[in-house]
């Protein structure tokens, strides 16, 4: 046995992002020094990232269980049974570092990290979608950042040929210095060729397969665990490289390798690359694991164990194969032009063992390594109340506010976006981007999954529980809005330093919130990601808990969009309208001001609602739905009148409530619908003991009439809605 | 109609095609991996969309030069119809088989949306299900559908009829505004000089089935089932 000696520094150790703690316990573990590369091991291992130090302890209250679940949290990617024998398999993950530092290759390395980790588990990806948040619009880097990031989507998700198709763009000056991209994959799979990651079999070989191993991306992780400071640009080199054509030939082999009786298990290549991979795979199997590192096809020469084991280099995957399915595997991965390589082999040592040439490189105790993986009880404290929000002065006039909203950096068109996005490959795309979740129908058959992701970053920093709560509500009304039932989801839970117990105190109060909207709803989460210090030079962005929803269609033809259909329709709300301006939209755009408390989230409200508006569309009472969420009433039937052609609408506002605040108010928990059969739909809410209103009938000229004697075009309107992301971007 | 989809490792709209193809004819397409070099007896040899190689050159460079494209060339100078969408278009360019060239979309951006298209001719294997100057609205989804010729072929390719469709707008003219990419005098596809080899970039196997947003691209495959059954 030979590990080289080296001396590790206290400047080493700080380096690696390890606490003296921390490393203590390396040294417990080991009963000796590490060397370099297992020093490396354990730093990522125990990154935040990796980890989830900081953030276990309150992921673990979360409902993961339900009856349609397969896997929850722990694996991969989630995956429900959506009946007839398949399942869906998503997951969302961020890349916000990455993607800071270098937009185009951190956002598409974004989206092929989370594709991957979709179809390890043996599903066909079949819908992507993206949530992303960008600084002001005045800040000198925004518009490079959205550039590069809408490029580095699509030119990952298109190559590869899955479409995107649906997502959400926020700008706020709190995300300046750290933006955020959160990618979410959808799959499918036979519900009984699942595949997981726990090794098995003694003596079983370890397949290395796909791309070859680089120097990029080397502590990826633990830069992804740090904040960030003036020299953030020289951590460019740690942001890997994507190559959506490798990925396209790795999900294609990998598919025809999981019809052949061949897998044990598969993880892929993610963060901290080899090491968490055959970490995870060997430590969730219960055995041991041996490497030979100079047998993984590398790109670079003279690469040491410490580079080789935490490249981040994409595209690449880990396997345990049936020993006697090695030439069968071979040749389904020459026949893709990949790499193909037995690195190594199971062991009943419970170590990771590495070598190097024949000489031993690192000798690490799988368990207890893994079992010590620090789990902090971070002090925190609540997040006060906002103080009430007093009176807000009317309007000079609804339309012109209404103008406003609609062309405002957050409700403006996102055309310019999507349109960058093959949406369309697949053929399966019922609702294209642009309406209230995406629709793809599943392959052959006539069901369909809705996806959607949504999160109101101003709601949780005002108030993190009722935040985190009307995160999951807001996708369970999408994916009810378009008719779909919706089953459970995936949340990315992005947040500043977990060390300052004022941030803590936001993440805990999200999750809480998160955790009473999931029970209520029986809506569970199935998986997850964490990213945690996004913060420059000590400013924290908002606390913004992605939440990912996917529900299922039985019927693909049985589905609302938002846009109005015929003229004499009548309009009705489904909901209470109570005129909260509080952290509205309005108040912020037009009277310049974030103030009040975030509009309360009723969950039992929020359901009888949604099952309401589910059943209408399912059985084909109504086709036209749209759900209230930012710039309330006006500006969801603006969307519904511009979606369509040449109609409009006639609000009645009621007596009793301020115009401006019936028009403008964020209550949670509304939808409007458009039907010819009012008394129908109207009937049903009553049985269902939902409150239904009639608030206006389409138009069938363009125009929008707010009061009797205040109206604008819809044209207009559609104008400043479509103008604004190609006039910042500088294409008008 | 005995029809095939060539499959490059990175074709991603092989698989549309072959449903509308199934659609259209009630079986299934033969798939012809990239590495083939025989083919079977067929009517019509389709090369689909994607990104063939990666594209990381010019856009189907690389799979001008495969193996299976040598046997597709020797078919079509027999006679074998060949339709080439997006990037068949740009590999149809690239190996010879129709004049110009697809360049990069004037605003350099990848591009995914309806475009309204104008049938140029129904005196044709590909689109005798239309009527000449009938305006579809067909999906584009490409980064590289700028079609630039010189000037005399342009010419030539109009006055002998070689024009398949161009891109218009709302109101049905080809002006700029209706032109998504750049393209010269608008031209969204043109044929060979025997009129036996299609290449377009917009995808009518996005618009066959009313679920999905839209049927005006199924009159090109039934056209062409009917015409070459």
């Amino acid at each position: 046995m030979s590990i080289p000696n080296v001396t590790i520094t206290d400047e080493i150790v700080a380096e690696h992002g390890l606490s003296p703690d921390e490393y203590a316990q390396i040294l417990k573990i080991l009963g000796r020094e590490p060397n370099m590369t297992e020093l490396g091991v354990f730093s990522a291992m125990y990154s935040e990232h990796c980890s989830y130090k900081s953030s276990k302890k309150w992921l673990k209250t979360l409902p993961t269980e339900g009856p349609h679940v397969i896997q929850g949290p722990g694996e991969n990617a989630g995956v429900i049974d959506i009946g007839d024998g398949l399942a869906a398999v998503f997951k969302i993950e961020s890349h916000n570092h990455p993607s800071f530092i270098e937009p185009y290759q951190g956002a598409a390395t974004g989206v092929g990290g989370i594709l991957r980790d979709v179809f390890t588990m043996g599903a066909r990806p079949v819908a992507n979608l993206n949530a992303l948040r960008f600084g002001a619009p005045d800040h000198a880097k925004t518009r490079h950042l959205v550039s590069g990031v809408v490029s580095g989507i699509g030119g990952y998700g298109n190559c590869i040929g899955v479409p995107t198709v649906a997502g959400e763009v926020n700008f706020d000056a709190a995300y300046n210095g750290n933006i955020l991209v959160n990618a979410m994959t959808v799959g499918l799979a036979p519900t009984d060729r699942i595949f997981y990651s726990a090794a098995a079999g003694l003596g079983n070989p370890v397949i290395y397969v796909g791309a070859k191993t680089g120097r990029d991306g080397i502590h990826g992780a633990t830069m992804a665990s740090a904040e960030f400071s003036e020299d953030s640009e020289e951590k460019r080199p740690t942001v890997q490289v994507g190559d959506p054509f490798t990925e396209k030939l790795l999900l294609e082999a990998c598919l025809e390798l999981m019809q052949e009786d061949a897998i044990i298990a598969i993880q892929d290549m993610g963060a901290a690359g080899l090491t968490s991979s055959s970490v995870e795979m060997a430590g969730k199997g219960g055995l041991g694991i041996e490497l030979h590192l100079d047998r993984v096809p590398v790109r670079e020469t003279a690469m040491t164990p410490y580079e080789i084991m935490l490249s981040e280099s994409q595209e690449r995957m880990l396997i345990v194969l049936k020993p006697e399915a090695e030439d069968i595997a071979r040749r389904i991965f020459e026949r893709w032009d990949l790499d193909f390589a037995v690195i190594g082999h199971l062991t009943d040592s419970r170590n990771l063992v590495l070598y190097m040439n024949g000489e031993m490189a690192a000798d690490i105790p799988i368990d207890p390594m893994v079992e010590a993986s620090p789990e902090y009880a971070r002090p925190w404290e609540p997040t006060p109340s906002p103080a009430p929000l007093g009176p807000v002065a009317a309007p000079e006039s609804l339309s012109a506010a209404l103008k406003t909203l609609v062309g405002c950096p957050d409700l403006a068109s996102r055309r310019w976006i999507w349109e960058q996005y093959d949406h369309l490959v697949m053929s399966d795309t019922a609702i294209r981007p642009g309406g209230d979740a995406g629709v793809v129908r599943v392959q052959d058959t006539n069901k369909a999954l809705a996806v959607t992701v949504d999160c109101t970053p101003r709601y949780c920093l005002a108030d993190p529980e009722t935040g985190g709560a009307q995160a999951v509500a807001e996708t369970w009304r999408n994916l009810s809005a378009v008719g779909a039932r919706p089953l459970a989801v995936t949340n990315n839970m992005n947040f500043g330093n977990p060390e300052k117990p004022r941030i803590m105190g936001q993440f805990v109060g999200c999750a809480t919130g998160m955790r009473a909207a999931c029970l209520a709803l029986d809506y569970p989460v199935v998986s997850g990601n964490v990213s945690l210090y996004n913060e420059t030079e000590g400013e924290a962005i908002l606390p913004t808990p992605v939440i990912g929803g996917v529900g299922v269609l039985d019927d693909v033809s049985k589905r609302a969009t938002v846009a109005f259909k015929a003229a004499g329709e009548t309009i009705i709300l489904i909901g209470e309208t109570e005129g909260h301006l509080g952290q509205s939209v309005y108040l912020r755009e037009i009277e310049g001001r974030c103030e009040g408390p975030a509009p309360a989230v009723d969950l039992a409200a929020e359901r009888a609602r949604g099952e309401l508006v589910q059943g209408l569309i399912a059985d084909g009472t109504i086709t036209t739905c749209h759900d209230i969420s930012d710039g309330g009433i006006a500006v969801a039937v603006a969307e519904m009148a511009m979606a369509a052609r040449g109609l409009g609408a006639a609000l009645t506002i009621p007596e009793g409530v301020a115009p401006h605040a019936w028009a403008f108010g964020e209550d949670q928990g509304r939808y409007l619908i458009a039907t010819a059969e009012p008394e129908v739909v109207l009937a049903r809410a009553r049985e269902g003991g939902v409150s239904a209103s009639v608030v206006g009938e389409v138009n069938g000229i363009p125009l929008l009439t707010l009061t009797p004697s205040d109206d604008i075009s819809i044209d207009e309107l559609r104008d400043a809605h479509e103008a604004w992301l190609p006039n910042y971007m500088g294409e008008a | 109609m005995r029809s095939a989809v060539i499959v490059f490792p990175g074709s991603n709209r092989d698989r549309d095609m072959r449903l509308a193809l199934r659609r259209a004819t009630g079986h299934e397409p033969h798939m012809i991996w990239h590495k083939d070099t025989e083919l079977p007896e067929l009517d019509l040899i389709v090369v689909p969309g994607g990104f063939s190689y990666g594209d990381y050159l010019r856009a189907g460079a690389m799979a001008a030069r495969s193996p299976v494209m040598r046997t597709v060339v020797e078919r079509a100078n027999a006679g074998t119809p060949v339709m080439g969408v997006c990037n068949g278009f740009q590999v149809l360019t690239e190996i010879g088989l129709l004049p110009g060239a697809l360049m990069r979309n004037a605003n350099l951006k990848f591009i995914c949306r309806n475009v309204g298209l104008r049938v140029e001719t129904s005196q044709s294997l590909f689109t005798s299900g239309y009527d000449a100057g009938q305006v579809l609205s067909i999906p584009v989804a490409h980064h590289d559908g700028n079609y630039f010729a010189d000037e005399a072929t342009l010419d030539r390719l109009e006055g002998e009829n070689r024009v398949a469709f161009r891109y218009v707008d709302d109101a049905g003219e080809t002006s700029a505004a209706g032109n998504p990419n750049g393209s010269a005098r608008n031209i969204a596809g043109v044929y060979n000089e025997t009129g036996t080899v299609l290449g377009f970039m917009p995808h009518p196997e996005n618009a066959v089935d009313p679920e999905l947003g839209g049927t005006d691209g199924m009159a090109l495959f039934d056209g062409l089932t009917r015409a070459l059954s």
